[in-house]
């Protein structure tokens, strides 16, 4: 389903990315590990074209497609998704207006609202006022309207209790079980491991991917002994 | 007076203009109305008793108390104010009584050159309540017209007045509104103002004094400033009196303009909250904000604030709509639209979709 090679992105003249290889197949998920400042949401966010990741080498493909110089929008219509880590506040514009585009489906929109508790949320403006573990349901809530079949998932269990993980992390696994979705994900915490089925996990640093293997071992052993050490494994994908 | 009693006066190249300055010529959504053509009564009425509407002229001729508040408001505060108007209306809905629908008025520019100078009075009396809308607009021949409006609110003890004016001028057309409201104990004083339209050169600084406990006024604006149109538009509110309470809230829209948003809250008594909120979005490479936001006071225990913020739209947020799968236009759309938020005003469901139409035509041919 997406499929990268060797990718090298450039962040205001810098670097941050460098001969990326990254393969997702259909009904799969991958989790992406790594320390802060590693690359990984500028993977995400290169994947979903946003402004300012400059791709200087390599190519990203999705369905077939090469869609590294399509504008965002089109690359939403080919069914890419993305949860944002940090979304901005927009003032004015509601939560219900984005939702009623995502899904012309008004009953849809209100079951989702009702299950993700965000009934209330709707009716105010995006992000404005909105908790941390709001502020994630409600970018669960538009990615399950939008209905992608590639979720980008940036941290999508940063900031929100033990509680409402649990509900995220059921909403996410039941829409991957479904035909043909697929996941990549980013996490540091490993609690949304717990949800989600994934095939692979990958380790990047620096920029570079240096290990893959099944994510929940290699979740235990980087808590154990660091990312430093995942140096050390060589990266089946790099090649 | 029936809807077509009511239209004949108007020619039909005017009906545009005048519904798009807020007058609902059916009156279905409507409890009185009042029409000023140049300096001519087009029609004056009102369907309810406790509501008087009419010329400021035959108020002052029949309605003995009139002539004590015309000039009293600036009186009060020692300020001057022009004596040779000609035309204005007298609204005065009387105690205790509580108008549903809106009573609406309009001012009209009809002649080549004409200068339209009014002096109006709203007097809310005790407890009583009501929604005002005055539309301000001009006919397409009104070249180079000019617009001088006096207002004078009396809002008594625990009323409430939401008055709302939208300003539908054209290119040519300068205007200057004079206005001062006195805000007695318990009573609030909501004042909206919406120009979307260009105008060659619009001043006002209307001040709202809260005399007496408790009461409270809010002054909130949405502004679109076109190219070559000069608006120096500020709201004051001045607090006489403890326990008093008001906001003033500017957004505007460059276009290619000159806006000058000015914000005065001053404090001459303890207790007083206050807080001041000017944005401005810059659309343009010609337009300019200036913000003057200004708080004052004499008083120790007092809580006032004050945020301004200026700029072009966020790219963060074209991108984050983008990301949904709106087109960069869309959001771009989507994200003005946003910031011309109607529900900032407060107004009844009426008015708010009223208001909400006018601009989404005004937007939509704008962008």
């Amino acid at each position: 389903m997406l499929h990268i090679k060797d990718l090298t992105v450039e962040v205001a003249g810098k670097i941050i990315l460098k001969d990326v290889n990254v393969n997702i197949n259909k009904d799969e998920a991958m989790i992406l590990f790594g320390p802060n400042g590693s690359g990984k949401s500028t993977l995400l966010k290169t994947v979903m074209g946003l402004g300012g990741f400059k791709v200087k080498k390599g190519e990203i493909i999705f369905k077939d497609k090469r869609i590294d110089t399509l504008p965002t929008e089109e690359r939403v219509k080919l069914g890419l998704g993305i949860m944002y880590q940090h979304p901005p506040q927009i003032r004015g514009v509601k939560l219900a207006q984005i939702a009623s585009f995502l899904s012309s489906d008004a009953e849809k929109v209100k079951l989702m609202a009702e299950h993700l508790s965000l009934q209330e949320h709707v009716n105010r403006d995006i992000n404005l006022g909105f908790s941390g573990g709001e502020m994630k349901r409600s970018e669960l809530f538009q990615l399950m309207l939008q209905d992608p079949d590639l979720l980008l998932l940036d941290e999508p269990e940063s900031g929100v209790d033990l509680e409402n993980i649990t509900l995220m992390g059921s909403v996410l696994n039941e829409y991957l079980q479904k035909k043909g979705k697929s996941a990549l994900v980013i996490t540091h915490t490993g609690y949304i491991l717990d949800y989600i089925k994934a095939k692979n996990g990958c380790v990047m640093i620096g920029g570079k991917f240096w290990c893959v293997g099944e994510p929940k071992e290699m979740f235990k052993s980087i808590r154990e002994s660091g990312y430093e050490k995942c140096k050390v494994c060589e990266c089946p994908q790099k090649s | 007076m029936s809807a077509k009693e009511l239209n004949k006066n108007i020619e039909p190249g005017d009906l545009e203009g005048i519904t798009s300055s807020g007058m609902d010529l059916s009156e279905k959504t409507r409890s009185a109305s009042f029409m000023q053509q140049d300096n001519a009564l087009l029609f004056s009425r009102s369907s309810l008793d406790g509501v008087d509407t009419l010329s400021i002229a035959e108020a002052l001729e029949t309605i003995p108390e009139a002539k004590e508040y015309y000039g009293k408001n600036f009186r009060y505060l020692n300020r001057e104010f022009p004596q040779d108007t000609e035309g204005g209306y007298f609204i005065r809905v009387k105690k205790g009584v509580t108008v549903a629908l809106p009573i609406q008025a309009c001012l009209f520019l009809k002649s080549q050159g004409f200068r339209q100078k009014v002096h109006n009075l709203i007097i809310i009396e005790e407890g009583a309540k009501v929604y005002l809308i005055t539309g301000c607009s001009a006919s397409a021949s009104a070249h180079e017209g000019f617009h001088l409006g006096i207002s004078e609110f009396f809002v008594k003890k625990g009323a409430y007045l939401n008055f709302t004016m939208i300003h539908n001028w054209k290119e040519d057309i300068s205007v200057k509104p004079m206005s001062i409201a006195v805000v007695a104990q318990g009573a609030t004083f909501i004042s909206n103002y919406v120009c979307l339209k260009p105008v060659k050169e619009i001043t006002m600084y209307p001040t709202a004094v809260l005399e007496g406990e408790a009461a409270r006024a809010s002054f909130n604006s949405l502004v679109l400033s076109h190219p070559n149109s000069l608006q120096d538009i500020g709201s004051r509110v001045i607090f006489r009196a403890p326990n008093t309470q008001a906001e003033i809230i500017a957004r505007s829209v460059s276009l290619g303009g000159k806006f000058i948003s000015r914000g005065h809250l001053k404090a001459e008594a303890n207790h007083v909250k206050a807080h001041l909120e000017c944005r401005g979005l810059v659309l343009s490479e010609k337009g300019t904000i200036h913000a003057i936001p200004e708080l004052e006071t004499d008083f120790r225990d007092v809580d006032m604030s004050h945020e301004a913020a200026i700029g072009k739209i966020s790219k963060e947020e074209i991108e984050y709509l983008c990301s949904r799968g709106f087109s960069e236009e869309q959001a771009q759309s989507i994200i003005i639209r946003g910031f011309m938020d109607v529900d900032i005003l407060g107004l009844p469901d009426v008015l708010k979709k009223e208001i909400e139409a006018l601009e989404d035509k005004t937007l939509h041919s704008n962008f």
